[in-house]
C-alpha cells in the first residue's frame, strides 16, 4: 500500500542571532492510510517542528530540505493555492492549547464553520447544521447553545472537543495531533483521547499523535517513533516496544516511567539534559548522555537502520542487545 | 451590552459634572477679577465697582453662582460674554464648526495614514517595516506647534500653495492645520498598529486559521486585524481627544477662528462664561472619545462585555 504521508531526509533550519540553527536533522517517517503513529520525545526534540514541516507552517525565515510527500504529492513544492487546498481538505491539526489556538473574540459556531463557508462555499445555515451534528458526535450536549457561546464561556476540555470537531468537519484523511491533552486535566485527558481515537477509527483517518507521554502513545497508536535532538532514534510497533526497545534513549524513557505494579523507591532518570539538534556534534546526538557511549559514538553519527523488527539509530545496538539478553538470562 | 452602555453613560455624566465644578471653582479662585478687565486702566469708584459686580453676580457666594450657572446650562443658556456682551452660545457656536471640521479632517488623516503605515510595517517585515518605523519615529517627535511653524514656512510662505492663516476658500485653510495637528498622532498610531498587528500575527489562533487553509487576506482581516483593534481603538480615542486640546495651539498658529483660538482669547480677557463653556466642551470631547472607544472595544471583544458588572 502506498504511504499516505512520507517524509524523507526532512531537515529544518531557522535563523537566529547566532547564525542558522538546525531544528530537524534528516527525518524519515512514513504513515499508511488509516494508521496511527505516535511521535514521542522530550520538549525541544523536534516533534512539533515535524508537524509544522508537514503542513509547511514553519517559522519565518525557516529553510526546509528533503521531501514531504502526501499521497504522492510533494508538499514542499506546492504553490499557494495547492497548499491551501491541502491544508483545508487533507490534513487537520489538533493543537495543544485550544484556548490559545481558537480566536477568543468570535463565537464557537463562527470558528467551526469558517473554513467550510470560506473555502468550500457551503451555506452558513447548512454549515452550522453540520457543525452541530459533529459537536454532538464529540460528546457535547446542547450543541445549538454551544455554537452561540464564546470560547471563554466553556471549559478547556470542551474547547478541545470543539477543536477536534473543527478538524472532523473538514473530513481530512490525516490528523496531526500535537499534545492534544497536555493542557487538560487528567480526568478530561482520557475522554478527549478516547473520542479522538474512536472517531479516527470510525472514519479511517491516519493520525500522527505527538506526545511526551510514552504510555499514552503506546495506548493510542499502532506504531511509535521516538525522537531525540531533531532526529528519529527508534521506530517500533507499540506492541513490540516494551519487549524489544533497543535504543539506549528509548530504554531510558521506559525506565523513567512511574509504574503502578512496582513500588520502586526512585524513578530512573535519563542523566543529563536533552539537547536540540543544533547543539549536537558530529557524532551521535545522544552520546553525551548515553551509558553505553564509546569514543567512536562522538565521532560518527549512526544511520537509522533495521534491527529486530524495528528501526534504530545506534552504532552499538547489537552489543547492547546482546549484553542485555545475557544479563536477563 | 445594554448594562455596559448605561454604566458608561452614567460615568460620562458624573465626569462632566465633576469637571464643571473644578472648572468653575478654579476660574474664580484664580487671581484677578473679571470686572478689572472691563475697567481696564481706569480706577472705578467703589459704587461703580459694586454695581458692576452685582450685575455680573460676582457679589454672590460661589456655590450660588455655580448653581445658577448649572441650571442655566441645563436649560441651554450658557450665559453672556463679559467682554462682548454676546450670548456665549453664539460665540462658541461660530467657532465650533471650524474646530469640529479641523479635528475630523485631522482624525481622518491619522486613521488612514497611521493605520495604513502600521499595517504595512507589520505585514511586510524587512526594509519596508524599517522605513515605516523610521518615519513614525520622526513624526512622533514633532509636536503640533513645531509642525505648524515648518508647514507655514514651507507650504504657505515659500511655495505659496496654501494659506498661512484664516479659513481661506472651502477647505484650503484647514489643510495645513489638519496636517500639523495629525502628524504626531499619525506616527503614534502607526507604532501602536504595527505592534498590535505584529503581536496578533504571532498568535496561535492565527496559525490555526492558516492551518485550515484560509486565504491570507481573510486571515488578516477576520483574525489578525479584528483582534488587534482594541489597543488601536484606545489609541485613536486618546489621540482624537488630545487633538481637541491641541487645537488651542494650532488654531492660534494659523489664526483659525475656532474654539481653540476662542479659548486662548477668553482666558487672556478673563471672559469667564466663555472659558467655562469651552473648557466644558473640551472635557466633554475627551470623555465622549474615551466612552466611544470603550464601547467599540466591547463590541470587538466579548470578554470585555462583563466589565460593567465587575467594576
Amino acid at each position: 500500500m502506498n504511504p499516505l504521508l512520507d517524509l524523507s531526509g526532512v531537515t529544518v533550519t531557522v535563523p537566529s542571532a547566532e547564525g542558522p540553527r538546525r531544528l530537524l536533522d534528516g527525518i524519515d517517517l512514513s504513515l499508511a492510510p488509516g494508521e496511527a503513529l505516535g511521535l514521542v520525545g522530550e520538549s525541544g526534540s523536534g516533534k512539533s517542528m515535524t508537524m509544522r514541516a508537514v503542513t509547511r507552517l514553519l517559522p519565518r525565515g525557516a529553510a526546509v530540505s528533503g521531501a514531504v510527500r502526501y499521497d504522492g504529492a510533494e508538499v514542499l513544492a506546492m504553490d499557494a493555492g495547492a497548499l491551501r487546498r491541502y491544508r483545508d481538505h487533507e490534513v487537520g491539526l489538533v493543537f495543544q492549547d485550544p484556548r490559545a489556538h481558537i480566536n477568543p473574540t468570535r463565537r464557537i459556531g463562527a470558528f467551526l464553520v469558517e473554513a467550510l463557508v470560506r473555502n468550500r462555499g457551503v451555506g452558513k445555515r447548512e454549515a452550522l447544521a453540520r457543525a452541530a451534528a459533529v459537536l454532538a458526535e464529540v460528546g457535547i450536549d446542547d450543541p445549538q447553545r454551544r455554537l452561540r457561546q464564546y470560547p471563554h464561556e466553556v471549559s478547556g476540555g470542551m474547547l478541545q472537543r470543539v477543536m477536534i470537531a473543527s478538524v472532523l468537519l473538514a473530513e481530512p484523511r490525516l490528523i496531526l495531533a500535537d499534545e492534544p491533552t497536555t493542557a487538560l486535566d487528567v480526568t478530561i485527558q482520557r475522554e478527549v483521547v478516547t473520542i479522538l481515537d474512536r472517531l479516527r477509527r470510525e472514519r479511517g483517518m491516519g493520525m500522527v499523535f505527538i506526545t511526551h507521554d510514552l504510555d499514552l502513545a503506546l495506548a493510542v497508536c499502532g506504531r511509535v517513533a521516538v525522537m531525540y535532538a531533531g532526529r528519529i532514534v527508534e521506530v517500533r510497533t507499540a506492541a513490540g516496544l516494551h519487549e524489544r526497545a533497543a535504543h539506549p534513549y528509548t530504554l531510558g524513557l521506559l525506565g523513567s516511567r512511574p509504574s503502578i505494579d512496582a513500588r520502586s523507591a526512585r524513578l530512573e532518570a535519563v542523566p543529563g539534559r536533552p539537547i536540540a539538534a543544533y547543539e549536537a556534534g558530529a557524532g551521535c546526538a545522544f552520546a553525551p548522555r548515553c551509558l553505553f557511549a564509546m569514543e567512536a559514538c562522538d565521532r560518527t553519527a549512526p544511520p537509522l537502520r533495521a534491527f529486530d523488527d524495528g528501526l534504530v539509530r545506534c552504532s552499538r545496538v547489537e552489543e547492547i542487545h546482546a549484553a542485555r539478553t545475557e544479563a536477563t538470562a | 451590552m445594554a448594562r455596559l452602555l448605561l454604566h458608561r453613560l452614567g460615568g460620562l455624566v458624573t465626569t462632566l459634572l465633576l469637571s464643571s465644578v473644578v472648572i468653575f471653582g478654579s476660574l474664580y479662585l484664580a487671581p484677578g477679577s473679571p470686572e478689572n478687565v472691563l475697567f481696564g486702566n481706569r480706577t472705578p469708584s467703589a459704587a461703580a465697582r459694586a454695581a458692576v459686580r452685582h450685575r455680573l453676580h460676582l457679589d454672590q457666594p460661589l456655590p450660588v453662582r455655580y448653581w445658577d450657572w448649572l441650571t442655566g446650562v441645563l436649560h441651554g443658556d450658557l450665559g453672556t460674554s463679559m467682554v462682548t456682551g454676546q450670548p456665549v452660545a453664539d460665540r462658541v457656536g461660530s467657532g465650533l464648526g471650524t474646530t469640529a471640521l479641523l479635528v475630523l479632517f485631522a482624525s481622518l488623516l491619522v486613521v488612514v495614514l497611521g493605520l495604513g503605515l502600521g499595517l504595512l510595517g507589520a505585514v511586510r517585515p524587512g526594509r519596508l517595516d524599517g522605513a515605516v518605523s523610521a518615519v513614525s519615529a520622526v513624526s512622533v517627535s514633532v509636536p503640533p506647534f513645531v509642525a505648524a511653524t515648518v508647514l507655514i514656512s514651507v507650504f504657505a510662505v515659500r511655495l505659496g500653495w496654501l494659506p498661512a492663516s484664516g479659513r481661506g476658500n472651502g477647505l484650503d485653510g484647514l489643510v495645513l492645520p489638519a496636517v500639523a495637528l495629525a502628524l504626531l498622532s499619525c506616527g503614534f498610531l502607526a507604532q501602536v498598529t504595527r505592534n498590535a498587528v505584529g503581536e496578533q500575527l504571532g498568535r496561535e489562533h492565527v496559525q490555526t486559521a492558516l492551518a485550515r487553509g484560509l486565504p491570507r487576506a481573510a486571515v488578516l482581516r477576520s483574525h489578525v486585524l479584528r483582534n488587534a483593534l482594541p489597543p488601536i481603538v484606545t489609541a485613536i480615542g486618546l489621540l482624537v481627544a488630545g487633538m481637541f486640546a491641541s487645537t488651542l495651539v494650532v488654531e492660534s498658529a494659523f489664526a483659525l477662528p475656532g474654539i481653540g483660538q476662542l479659548t486662548i482669547q477668553s482666558v487672556a480677557q478673563k471672559d469667564f462664561p466663555v472659558v467655562q463653556a469651552v473648557a466644558l466642551l473640551l472635557v466633554a470631547a475627551f470623555v465622549i472619545c474615551n466612552a466611544l472607544s470603550d464601547l467599540v472595544q466591547a463590541l470587538i471583544d466579548p470578554r470585555l462585555r462583563t466589565a460593567g458588572r465587575t467594576a
